[in-house]
C-alpha cells in the first residue's frame, strides 16, 4: 500500500443527512411563508427579513469569535433562527427593535448556554417574548395586509384573535387562510406554512406527531370550550389564527427543544395545544402560541426523564 | 395481524451489486497467515513450529478450552513464521504463516467423521473448527451445547444479510441449496430440535424462491421472507422477527428456546460431515468503491487480503479504507497483510470520498439515534457521558445492551461517533466491573 488507510470504529458508511442540510431544509421549507409575508405587507416585509438573518448571523459570528470558540455560521442554524424571528414580528416593527431580538435570541438564548443544541428555549420565540415585554406597544401594532383599504389606520389593525378578544369583526376563514389579515409577517398565511410543513415532512426532517397533534388539540379544544357552551366552538378559527400554524409547524418542532422519543412528543404537542386554548380564552393575552411553546420548552428534560424507552427484553427503564 | 418485527433500524443503500457474481475459486495465495484466534473465546495454542511441513486439514493450533475450537492449515507447505502479530484491535494474536508448496497435498487425517450420537455430532463439529460464519465467530458446538434446563423448540437460519455489499449468505443458498437443507436436518436430528425456520430479508426474492422450493415437502422446515431493514440479521432482531420473543438483556437465545445459526454455517455442517475437510475457506464478497471488478470469490483462509483484491482485479482507485465485513460493522484494517478469517465474510475496499471519516459536530438532539436503535437506547446521552467522563451514570442507561449495529452512528446528522463511545462506556463498565 502506497497509502496510509484510515481505521475507525464502525459503521463506516453515514446517511446522506447532515445538520447543515436540515438547517437548509427549514430555510427551503420557511420561503413560501417569507413570499407571502412579503405580498401581504410589501417591501418593509422583506427588509425586516434581511434584517433579522443578516444580524443573527452576525452575532452568532461575533460571539464566536468573542468566545473564543470556532465558527459555526456554517451551519445555517443562525439564518433559521433570523428568519423565523422574523416570521414573528410585526411587519411595521423598527429595525433596530428587531436587531436586539436577534441579539437576545442568537447570543443571550443560544450562545451563553453553549450554542446549537444547548438552548433550553426556543430562540427566536424567546426572543418575541423579550421584545414583547420591552417593548409591548410596537410589539402588539399590526398593519393591515396591502391587499385591504388603505383607509384604515395604519397602526392599530387587529388581529383576528384581537378582534375576538375585543368583540371586533371578524374575518373570513379563507382570508385567514390565504393570509388576507393582519398579524406577525409570516404567521398569517396558513397555506403557505402547510406547504412548508409538507415539504418538511417529505424530506423526513420533521414527523407529523408534534404539528397534527398540536393544532389538533387546540382545534378541539377551541370546539369544545366554545363561547356559549361546550361544543358551540370554531375549530378553524383558531386553528387558522394567530401564530398556531407557524408555531406548530417550524417552532415546535425544533429539535433542541423537544423532546427525544416519539411518546414525548405526543405529550409535548398535546401540553402545547392544552396551553395555547388557556392563553387564548382565558386571559388577558390574545395569543399564547409563543408562550405555550416556550413553557413547553423548558419541561422538556422532564418530559424526556418520564418517557424513556423500555429496553429490548427488559422492563421499563431506570 | 400482530406486528412482527422490530422497532427501530435504518435503511442503508444496499448496494449488493455482485448478487449476479457466482463465486470465483481462487488459487493458492503465496503466502498464508493463520492467527490463533479466530473465534470469540480462548485463543488457540500453536501445535506446529518453524520448519516444519504441514497438509490440508492438518490441525496446527489447539486449546484445552470449551469456548474454542481448533485451527487448520488452508495449504500444503512448510511454517516460515511463528510469531505474535497485531491482526485487528491492539492485541498482538500468535500468528502461524506458512509458505504453500502448491502440492495442497491432503493430510491423512482427513476423513468423514462417525456421528451417532448428540456427544459425537458436538464433538465432530468442534473438530471441524466451525465458529459462526456470519461474521461474529462464536465456536458452533458451544452453541450446539445449550445449557441443561434450557429447552430449544426453535431452530433459527440467518440468511438476512442486512448489510450493505455482502452476497455472501446469498451465493450460499443459490449455489449451496441442497447443503443447507441438510445440514440443517443434521442439526435437527443430533439437537432434538423439533423445527426450523430460515428468514432471508425479502430483497433476495432468488434465494427465498429457492429455499421455499427445497423444503417443499418437509413438514418442519419453514422459509420467511423478511422485511428488508437493517439489522435484521442481528441475532436478537431476528428472533424477535420469526418467532416474536425478546432475548432478555445480558441473556443468550437459548433463555428464548431459540438456536441461531447461519446459512453458511449449516451448509459447512453438511459438507463437513460428508467429508471430514475442516474450515479452511471461506466465500468472501469483495467490493467497494476503490474495487475495480467487484465479486464473490472462495479464498483459502489465511490469504491476506491484498492477495485477494489482487485476484479480483484489483482497485480501480488508491482505497483510503479497507473493511473486513460489512460497511455497518466491519472492522477497518490497517493493512492488506491481514489475512482472511473464517468470519470473514466479505472485503471492502473503500476511496478517499466513501472512507474518510467525517467531522463530528455539537449534538442537535434531533432524536434520530433514539428513533432508529433497535435496542431501545440512547445513544446521544450515552455519548454525552462517556465525553465527559461521567462513567459514574453509565450504569443506568443499559449500554451493555448495545449490540454495536451502528444505526445510531449511521443516522446521525451531526455524524457524531456515537457507536464508537458506547463501545468505550462498555468497556469502562467492563473493567469496572472486574475490579
Amino acid at each position: 500500500m502506497e497509502n496510509m488507510l484510515y481505521v475507525s470504529s464502525s459503521p463506516h458508511i453515514r446517511s446522506e443527512v447532515t445538520t447543515q442540510r436540515l438547517m437548509l431544509d427549514v430555510i427551503i421549507a420557511l420561503i413560501p411563508s417569507a413570499f407571502a409575508g412579503i405580498y401581504f405587507f410589501g417591501l418593509r416585509a422583506a427588509l425586516l427579513i434581511a434584517v433579522t438573518v443578516i444580524s443573527s448571523v452576525g452575532f452568532e459570528y461575533l460571539i464566536r469569535k468573542a468566545l473564543k470558540r470556532n465558527n459555526t455560521i456554517g451551519d445555517l442554524s443562525a439564518v433559521v433562527t433570523g428568519l423565523i424571528l422574523a416570521l414573528n414580528l410585526p411587519p411595521a416593527l423598527p429595525f433596530w427593535m428587531a436587531i436586539v431580538g436577534s441579539f437576545f435570541a442568537i447570543v443571550i438564548v443560544k450562545q451563553l448556554f453553549g450554542g446549537l443544541g444547548y438552548n433550553f428555549v426556543n430562540p427566536a420565540l424567546a426572543a418575541r417574548a423579550f421584545l414583547i415585554v420591552s417593548y409591548g406597544a410596537r410589539m402588539t401594532s399590526w398593519t393591515p395586509p396591502l391587499t385591504v383599504a388603505n383607509d384604515v389606520d395604519a397602526l392599530s389593525y387587529a388581529t383576528p384573535l384581537g378582534a375576538l378578544k375585543q368583540g371586533g369583526q371578524l374575518p373570513k376563514l379563507f382570508d385567514m387562510f390565504i393570509g388576507n389579515i393582519g398579524g406577525s409577517l409570516g404567521e398569517t398565511s396558513a397555506l403557505a406554512l402547510i406547504i412548508g410543513g409538507i415539504y418538511l415532512l417529505a424530506r423526513g426532517v420533521i414527523s407529523w406527531h408534534i404539528p397534527v397533534i398540536y393544532i389538533g388539540t387546540v382545534g378541539l379544544l377551541a370546539w369544545i370550550m366554545g363561547p356559549d357552551g361546550i361544543f358551540t366552538g370554531n375549530p378553524l378559527f383558531h386553528v387558522l389564527a394567530g401564530g398556531l400554524m407557524l408555531g406548530a409547524i417550524f417552532m415546535a418542532t425544533d429539535y433542541t427543544t423537544s423532546p427525544m422519543t416519539k411518546k414525548g412528543t405526543v405529550i409535548y404537542a398535546i401540553g402545547c395545544g392544552v396551553l395555547t386554548i388557556l392563553f387564548r380564552l382565558y386571559t388577558n393575552m390574545p395569543e399564547g402560541v409563543s408562550y405555550a411553546i416556550l413553557l413547553m420548552n423548558v419541561s422538556v428534560p422532564i418530559i424526556d426523564r418520564c418517557t424513556k424507552p423500555v429496553r429490548f427484553g427488559g422492563e421499563a427503564h431506570v | 395481524m400482530k406486528f412482527q418485527g422490530f422497532r427501530g433500524g435504518v435503511h442503508p443503500p444496499q448496494a449488493k451489486s455482485t448478487m449476479e457474481c457466482a463465486t470465483v475459486r481462487m488459487g493458492i495465495p503465496e503466502k498464508v497467515v493463520i492467527p490463533m484466534q479466530q473465534h470469540i473465546g480462548a485463543p488457540c495454542q500453536a501445535t506446529v513450529k518453524k520448519g516444519d511441513t504441514v497438509k490440508v486439514g492438518q490441525v496446527i493450533g489447539n486449546s484445552d478450552a470449551y469456548v474454542s475450537v481448533p485451527i487448520h492449515s488452508s495449504v500444503s507447505g512448510t511454517v516460515t513464521d511463528v510469531s505474535e502479530r497485531i491482526i485487528s484491535g491492539s492485541k498482538p494474536v500468535v500468528c502461524i504463516e506458512i509458505k504453500p508448496d502448491g502440492l495442497q497435498e491432503v493430510s491423512e487425517d482427513i476423513k468423514p467423521p462417525v456421528v451417532d450420537s448428540k456427544e459425537s455430532f458436538i464433538k465432530a463439529i468442534r473438530d471441524s473448527g466451525l465458529t459462526g460464519l456470519g461474521g461474529a465467530g462464536f465456536p458452533t458446538h458451544v452453541k450446539l451445547n445449550p445449557p441443561k434446563d434450557a429447552k430449544i423448540d426453535t431452530l433459527i437460519i440467518n440468511g438476512a444479510e442486512c448489510e450493505p455489499y455482502i452476497t455472501s449468505d446469498y451465493r450460499e443458498c443459490m449455489e449451496n441449496t441442497e447443503n443447507i437443507i441438510e445440514g440443517i436436518k443434521h442439526v435437527l436430528k443430533w439437537t432434538g430440535i423439533p423445527k426450523a425456520m430460515i428468514g432471508i430479508e425479502d430483497n433476495k426474492p432468488e434465494a427465498i424462491k429457492r429455499l421455499k422450493s427445497a423444503v417443499k415437502n418437509i413438514s418442519n422446515i419453514s422459509v420467511h421472507g423478511l422485511r428488508t431493514m437493517y439489522p435484521q440479521g442481528a441475532e436478537k432482531m431476528l428472533i424477535k422477527t420469526l418467532t416474536g420473543r425478546e432475548v432478555p438483556p445480558g441473556k443468550l437465545p437459548s433463555d428464548v428456546g431459540c438456536l441461531v445459526m447461519n446459512v453458511a454455517s449449516v451448509a459447512f455442517v453438511c459438507e463437513y460431515l460428508k467429508t471430514g475437510m475442516p474450515l479452511i475457506k471461506k466465500r468472501v464478497t469483495v467490493d467497494g468503491s476503490s474495487v475495480k471488478t467487484p465479486m464473490n470469490v472462495e479464498v483459502l483462509i489465511g490469504t491476506p487480503v491484498g492477495e485477494v483484491f489482487s485476484f479480483s482485479g484489483g482497485f480501480k482507485s488508491e482505497p483510503s479504507k479497507i473493511i473486513m465485513g460489512g460497511p455497518m460493522m466491519g472492522i477497518s484494517l490497517y493493512s492488506d497483510e491481514i489475512p482472511v478469517m473464517k468470519y470473514t465474510n466479505a472485503l471492502l475496499a473503500l476511496n478517499e470520498k466513501d472512507g474518510k471519516i467525517p467531522e463530528e459536530n455539537v449534538c442537535i438532539r434531533c432524536g434520530r439515534c433514539v428513533s432508529v436503535c433497535p435496542m431501545n437506547l440512547l445513544p446521544f446521552d450515552i455519548d454525552r457521558l462517556v465525553k465527559a467522563n461521567q462513567y459514574d451514570d453509565l450504569d443506568k442507561y443499559n449500554v451493555m445492551d448495545c449490540i454495536e449495529c451502528g444505526c445510531c452512528a449511521y443516522a446521525c446528522p451531526a455524524k457524531r461517533m456515537l457507536t464508537q463511545s458506547i463501545r468505550l462506556g462498555k468497556d469502562v463498565l467492563r473493567r469496572k466491573a472486574k475490579k
